[in-house]
């Protein structure tokens, strides 16, 4: 992959995520920001990259295995709490109407 | 092209755009709740995609699978009972430590990139490759450990294990700051250099950055903080996508940058403060104890808690005011029950939810739903504030700032031109507070003086215990 079309990646993947908010009701900003910040976790792509790549260097193993361990923290932490918040939302509604 | 690249691209490209249906559709109320699965589902597919995509072409070794095992589960084994532990009051907290971690991540990945080349970036090696890659790590490193450090103190200020220093408020700070930020740019641009030694310099320089701007900054403007650190925990990802030339990673992280910083937006917005003035103006409370110097109350009228049951059991409409002092008091199933009884009673209640309440915004929604509270009964302020005049009594419990008529009227105040809910329209305010401290901007709340306010002091829960009490003396709530 050439720089100049990975520049092209990062332009277009910052116009999408500014297109992809435009009126969030003031309700969802916690469970918002919550499930963004899991997103953000994709990291422990990165993470993985490394520890596949170490080729048996023990040292480059465990930094990428420490950094794949905050990466997931932060997905899966991110994703179940989000979860809880927004399962409180849901249940209401569906019960009364 | 050979087969495990296609099925890669395939399957990144799903993933892709999963994970924007999912952003999408997390700001829609109906559908958040599958979007939220929906980007978990393109995550883990994600794993699936890259996972195999090395397994099809160079192989994953026995040893590195321990380790991507090992590093795996410890990560998710926390992460999951924290999330499924931690109560719902502590939620800004929670998010900031886990947004820490993520940044983290991009640290460590960067550093041991810079560290222990890893055999694609030097493949074929040229100038201009080599130097792409010095910048990403870079940047990686930099933006990672502002994240990390930032959101820590974050939320260490939020749990209350940090207060405000009192240098920090004084025009240092921005000394210290600009030193720190100097700093960095040299050891950024001394590794770009190829000066590897220097790597160390920008991971501590860049910590104490994040340290040093994030500590200045007060408790009522941390959600716009974390907000902002999310957006830069995003970056960090795309930096650390230009670091392993992963497109995905840059897609994602880019997005998650760009939406975090337009929600940091709307956040500023509801709370009519300017980015600027979150990041550089220092702490609210520190700038208005000066020019708040009307600060003694006059006329504080106190009511027990009897006078209040008989008011509200004579009234036709209700409205509830909650804010964080309701949410630490764990008084939200509490005062839930109240209000079931007056409904009960024919009693027409509404909350009105500001768009700060609580910590964060749509932090209050979150906790009244926990308690069952009816979703239609939650009122934004531009919806319930025209409902004021023809209000019979408006219960203010553990909000303060939100409800300060100052906002509106004194163009001296701090406060001045922040949208409020206008309480003082409503015939009856009764006010549920612990005792006559300011809140989170420590200022004094004029509404307190005013002659239909009446103040119940006491401990939120233990408040609203006893009204159940004397409601049920009323037979309030009983047919």
């Amino acid at each position: 992959m050439s720089f100049i079309s990975l520049l092209w990646v990062l332009l277009l993947g910052s116009l999408l995520g500014l297109e992809l908010i435009g009126k969030v009701p003031p309700t969802l900003h916690t469970p918002l920001m919550s499930g963004a910040n899991a997103i953000s976790g994709i990291t422990m792509l990165a993470a993985l990259t490394l520890i596949v790549k170490a080729e048996g260097n023990l040292p480059l193993l465990i930094i990428g295995s420490v950094s794949l361990g905050f990466a997931l923290f932060n997905v899966v932490g991110g994703f179940f709490v989000t979860d809880r918040m927004l399962a409180m939302f849901s249940r209401k509604p569906s019960n009364k109407k | 092209m050979n087969l495990p690249v296609i099925i890669k691209f395939v399957i990144d490209l799903l993933a892709v755009l999963l994970l924007a249906l999912g952003i999408k559709g997390l700001s829609k109320v109906k559908s958040a709740r599958d979007a939220n699965r929906l980007a978990a589902f393109a995550m883990s597919l994600s794993v699936v995609g890259l996972l195999s995509y090395y397994l099809g072409t160079s192989g994953i070794a026995i040893q590195s699978w321990i380790w991507i095992i090992i590093g795996s589960i410890i990560g998710s084994l926390f992460g999951a009972i924290l999330a499924k532990k931690v109560p719902m009051t502590s939620m800004p907290e929670t998010v900031a430590l886990f947004n820490g971690c993520g940044g983290m991540s991009s640290l460590l990945v960067a550093l041991g990139v810079a560290i222990f080349p890893i055999s694609s970036s030097v493949e074929n090696f040229d100038f201009f490759k080599s130097l792409i890659n010095e910048v990403s790590i870079s940047v990686s490193i930099f933006v990672g450990a502002i994240t990390f450090t930032g959101s820590i103190v974050a939320m260490a200020k939020l749990q209350g294990w940090l207060s405000t220093p009192g240098w920090t408020q004084s025009k240092v700070r921005h000394f210290v700051n600009i030193v720190f930020a100097v700093a960095s740019l040299i050891a950024f641009f001394d590794l770009i250099n190829g000066s590897t030694s220097s790597i160390w310099l920008l991971v501590i320089v860049s910590s104490l950055l994040g340290i040093g701007v994030t500590l200045p900054i007060g408790g009522a403007d941390m959600p716009v903080v974390i907000s902002l650190l999310n957006s830069y925990s995003g970056i960090a990802a795309a930096a650390a996508g230009f670091v392993v030339d992963s497109q995905l990673l840059i897609v994602a992280g880019a997005m998650v940058g760009a939406a975090g910083l337009i929600l940091t937006q709307v956040m500023c917005k509801g709370m009519n403060r300017s980015l600027v003035s979150v990041l550089f103006g220092g702490s609210l409370s520190a700038q208005s104890t000066a020019s708040s110097g009307s600060g003694e109350y006059t006329n504080i009228t106190s009511c027990s808690v009897e006078e209040c049951a008989l008011t509200l059991e004579a009234a036709n409409k209700v409205i509830i005011v909650p804010g964080y002092g309701l949410a630490v008091a764990q008084a939200q199933h509490t005062l839930r029950e109240v209000t079931k009884k007056l409904e009960q009673n024919g009693i027409e209640v509404v909350y009105a939810i500001h768009p700060v309440a609580g910590r964060m915004p749509g932090h209050m929604n979150v906790l009244l739903a926990e308690a069952d509270v009816p979703y239609e009964q939650l009122k934004e302020m531009d919806v319930v504030n025209p409902d004021f005049p023809a209000t019979d009594v408006v219960l203010v419990l553990g909000a303060n700032d939100v409800v300060n008529p100052q906002a509106k009227n004194d163009s001296s105040s701090p406060l001045y031109g922040m949208p409020v809910l206008d309480v003082q329209e409503a015939r009856t305010v009764f006010v549920i507070k612990r005792g006559m401290s300011a809140g989170y901007s420590g200022i004094k709340n004029d509404l307190f003086d005013l002659p239909n306010t009446s103040m119940v002091f006491g401990d939120a829960k233990k408040v609203l215990n006893d009204l159940i009490g004397e409601l049920k003396d009323l037979g309030v709530g009983e047919k």
